[in-house]
């Protein structure tokens, strides 16, 4: 159950080689344990950010990493959104099935990614590139 | 550009990695280069990888990893991944990647003990 969700910024990453891979981990994994997040949905969002953040780098030809709080009333979570400027996702359903790639992996990123993750919200066009956000919120039993 | 390395540690025949930073991708494929080298020039029969330290594993981590398992085997050693964090072990799976064919054990101890039953 999803009201209005609030957003609060905490970090934004520029992405522009594959180091910045790993800086984006750490920051993800930073604020998830300053958010008290468990070890397990930490190492989801950071698993998920990874992937989502190398595509970004591979078929995106780059972009920035917004880091932010996501509040929904009592309920907080940690976001990301993942914004490039490239050529779009050809067809998002077909991109999101395991298997499918256009390059030489196994096609398990995006659908990974959003299996991991409590929401997951894909844009892509041609036009404006492709932006995707996920977050995970605090389980109530600190989960 | 500091040139990184992940250390390689000989033991008896066996090659020791220990990784523990966030390996970053091309830190991971110069350890893959390493390992190769280091597995003629020392003619090892066994490498263990104690990823212990990785509190994350994605595709390519993953990948990299298989492949150094299948490169070894094809230089004749066998290679044991030690030390795999529960909660990276839950999200391998629920990526949808099963490291199939890569021997695996809790911890160092436990890694070199299956290594020397592989190696006989
Ligand atoms: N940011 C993006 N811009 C354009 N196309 C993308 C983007 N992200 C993903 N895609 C397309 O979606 C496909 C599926 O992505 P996914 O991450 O699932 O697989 P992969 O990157 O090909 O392989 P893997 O992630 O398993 O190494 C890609 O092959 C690519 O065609
Ligand atoms: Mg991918």
């Amino acid at each position: 159950m999803i009201g209005v969700v609030i957003t609060t910024p905490l970090q934004s990453i520029v992405v522009r080689q594959d180091r910045d891979i790993s800086v984006v981990r750490r920051a993800v994994s930073t604020h998830a344990e300053r958010l008290n997040l468990s070890v397990l949905s930490r190492t989801r969002l950071v698993t998920a950010s990874s992937e989502l953040t190398r595509n970004m780098l591979v078929y995106g030809g780059g972009g920035v990493v917004e880091l932010k709080v996501y509040r929904d009333g009592e309920r907080l979570g940690l976001g990301a959104t993942f914004a490039d400027q490239g050529p779009g996702i050809d067809n998002v359903e077909d991109a999101l099935a395991d298997g499918f790639t256009s390059g030489v992996g196994l096609g398990l990123g995006l659908g990974g990614a959003r299996r991991l993750v409590d929401q997951f919200d894909i844009q892509s066009s041609e036009v404006t590139g492709t932006s995707i956000s996920v977050a995970i919120w605090l389980k109530d039993d600190g989960r | 550009m500091t040139l990184e390395r992940i250390a390689i540690v000989k033991i008896e025949e066996c090659l020791l990695v220990t990784i523990q930073v966030d390996m970053h991708d091309r830190l991971a494929l110069t350890l893959r280069e390493d390992l190769g080298e280091r597995l003629l020039t020392t003619q090892a029969r066994g490498v263990l990888l104690d990823i212990s330290g990785l509190d994350t594993l994605d595709t390519f981590i993953a990948r990299v990893l298989a492949g150094i398992s299948s490169m070894a085997k094809l230089l004749g050693a066998e290679t044991v991944l030690v030390g795999m964090q529960p909660a990276v072990a839950m999200t391998l799976v629920e990526l949808g990647l099963t490291l199939e064919g890569v021997h695996t054990s809790l911890d160092v101890d436990r890694g070199m003990a299956l290594l020397k039953k592989l190696l006989v």
